[in-house]
């Protein structure tokens, strides 16, 4: 396991930059590296999930899907559409407040790559590491719903309105079932920091650990986290049918794009803190008693075990997103209000009995 | 250490929409139409003022996740130390959550969570 441990790699270039160098340019340079690593991950990241979910939604559809640019696969496709984006117009609106319009895709692409340096793609492989890093997702997390509330009001036009204001009823009601889950999961391991929740996985993941409250505050993570994500049946900020396309209506070409690139991305991410918190991050499959079997589970990096899962749960989610028809405003909130709020409530104190008495692995 | 990479992960977000921002400017077309800064609204002319009143059913689960995310914070701190107090740690969460949820069934009996 500690084979691929990045820790030890990444504090020796550390010194040995140090040690040629002086140490201001050392903060400028590892600073530019950090950023160019993040940019160029999200933007690779996002071009993979959107050609993902294309194929995906062909595959449920039996359609083939995206097939011309690029090769047999489309492969190219995307980026094609990226470079379309480009170099579309930005179009200034006449009535719009100016400044909250600029301001909103700032907020949105902010908040998720926040929360994106975060996650934890192997052993010492995290860009922000803090005692309190479940914690800190959380916060980061809530800033996107203020990026597509500006979105909508300061556009000034109805669809927008309407599509802002259903998502934030939305995303702040489902922020509370997040919320809950993931203190059940703190509960279990007893600590916030992203890579002690993965190391306390070393035995078994959580979801074996802590069996049948665990697998409920899976399921409840991944409804709650389907609408964080404003993804279908809970698409009601974006229905295309009624609204044109919600919050996000009034903007054009690359303005529209960030939204489009922080949507997929917030996909991912939810996938990332589900992988995480309940399949145990970059830990390998351990079975206990098989020695030869666990052994070989080693050799395999940290990180194509956090990538494996996260898209494991990312298909999952595109399976339910091509599957349900799209809920109403009231039945969404009373979803969340009346079934998944108490339920998780319960979970919780359920989970703090076994934890008391031992009753996990 | 955290504080310096916390900069440049938001430096990186920030520069990320400027460079995109303009890149879009430079190669972009530009043209002028009266029509094109208009609100879409299905070719239609738009009516009224946009930046109107809303229904308060959602001001009402703003307050009540208010009530109910401060919760979840007070909980956290919590929730790392259940090990170390024990039995101790289910009796006070036991009257937090008893308390909430009271709140939750004023407001369920209330009509707060129903849509008309």
């Amino acid at each position: 396991m500690d084979y691929y441990n990045l820790q030890p790699i990444l504090l020796g270039i550390d010194r040995y930059m140090n040690s040629i160098m002086p140490g201001w340019l050392v903060t400028v340079l590892e600073g530019l590296a950090v950023g160019i690593f993040i940019m160029l991950m999200y933007i690779i990241l996002a071009i993979i999930l959107i050609y993902m979910e294309r194929k995906v939604c062909a595959a449920f559809q039996c359609r083939i899907g995206p097939n011309r640019v690029g090769g047999k696969g489309g492969l190219l496709q995307v980026p094609a559409d990226v470079i379309k984006m480009l170099t579309k117009e930005v179009i200034t609106l006449k009535n719009s407040d100016k400044f909250l319009y600029g301001l909103a895709p700032f907020l949105v692409i902010m908040a998720s790559i926040l929360t994106f340096s975060c996650l934890p793609w192997n052993k010492g492989g995290e860009v922000l590491h803090m005692n309190i890093g479940i914690f800190f997702v959380l916060a980061a997390s809530s800033i996107g719903v203020l990026g597509i509330l500006l979105a909508g009001w300061s556009s000034n036009s109805k669809y927008s309105l309407i599509g802002a204001i259903r998502s934030g009823a939305m995303i702040i009601s489902y922020e509370l079932s997040i919320g809950i889950s993931v203190l059940t999961m703190v509960v279990i391991s007893g600590t916030m920091d992203i890579q002690g929740i993965v190391e306390s996985q070393a035995g078994a993941w959580n979801i074996f650990r802590g069996h049948i409250p665990a697998i409920a505050a899976f399921i409840i993570y991944l409804i709650a986290g389907n609408a964080e994500a404003n993804r279908a049946p809970f698409d009601l900020a974006e229905a295309e049918q009624e609204l044109t396309a919600g919050y996000h209506t009034e903007y054009s070409g690359i303005h529209f794009g960030f939204f489009y690139l922080a949507e997929y991305l917030n996909l991912f991410i939810t996938s990332g803190i589900a992988t995480t918190l309940f399949l145990g991050g970059w830990m390998p499959l351990h079975i206990a008693g098989l020695d030869g079997f666990n052994a070989v589970m080693d050799y395999i990096p940290g990180f194509i075990w956090f990538i494996g899962k996260t898209f494991f749960i990312v298909f999952l989610l595109m399976w339910i997103r091509w599957s349900f028809p799209r809920l109403r405003i009231d039945q969404v909130l009373a979803l969340e209000w009346k079934y998944l709020m108490p339920t998780s409530l319960v979970i919780l104190i359920v989970m703090t009995i076994c934890k008391v008495y031992g009753l996990i692995f | 250490m955290f504080f310096s990479f916390l900069v440049v992960v938001i430096l990186t977000a920030v520069a990320l929409v400027v460079a995109a921002m303009t890149i879009a400017k430079l190669i972009g077309p530009r043209s002028y139409n009266a029509q094109k800064g208009e609100p879409y609204e299905c070719g239609v002319p738009t009516r009224g003022q946009s930046w109107v009143q809303f229904r308060a059913g959602y001001y009402l689960y703003a307050i009540l996740f208010l009530m109910f995310d401060i919760e979840t914070v007070f909980l956290f701190p919590w929730a790392v130390i259940v090990e170390e107090i024990g039995i101790y740690a289910i009796v006070s969460i036991s009257f937090f959550l008893v308390i909430l949820v009271l709140g939750l069934a004023y407001a369920w009996k209330k009509g707060a969570l129903k849509w008309k």
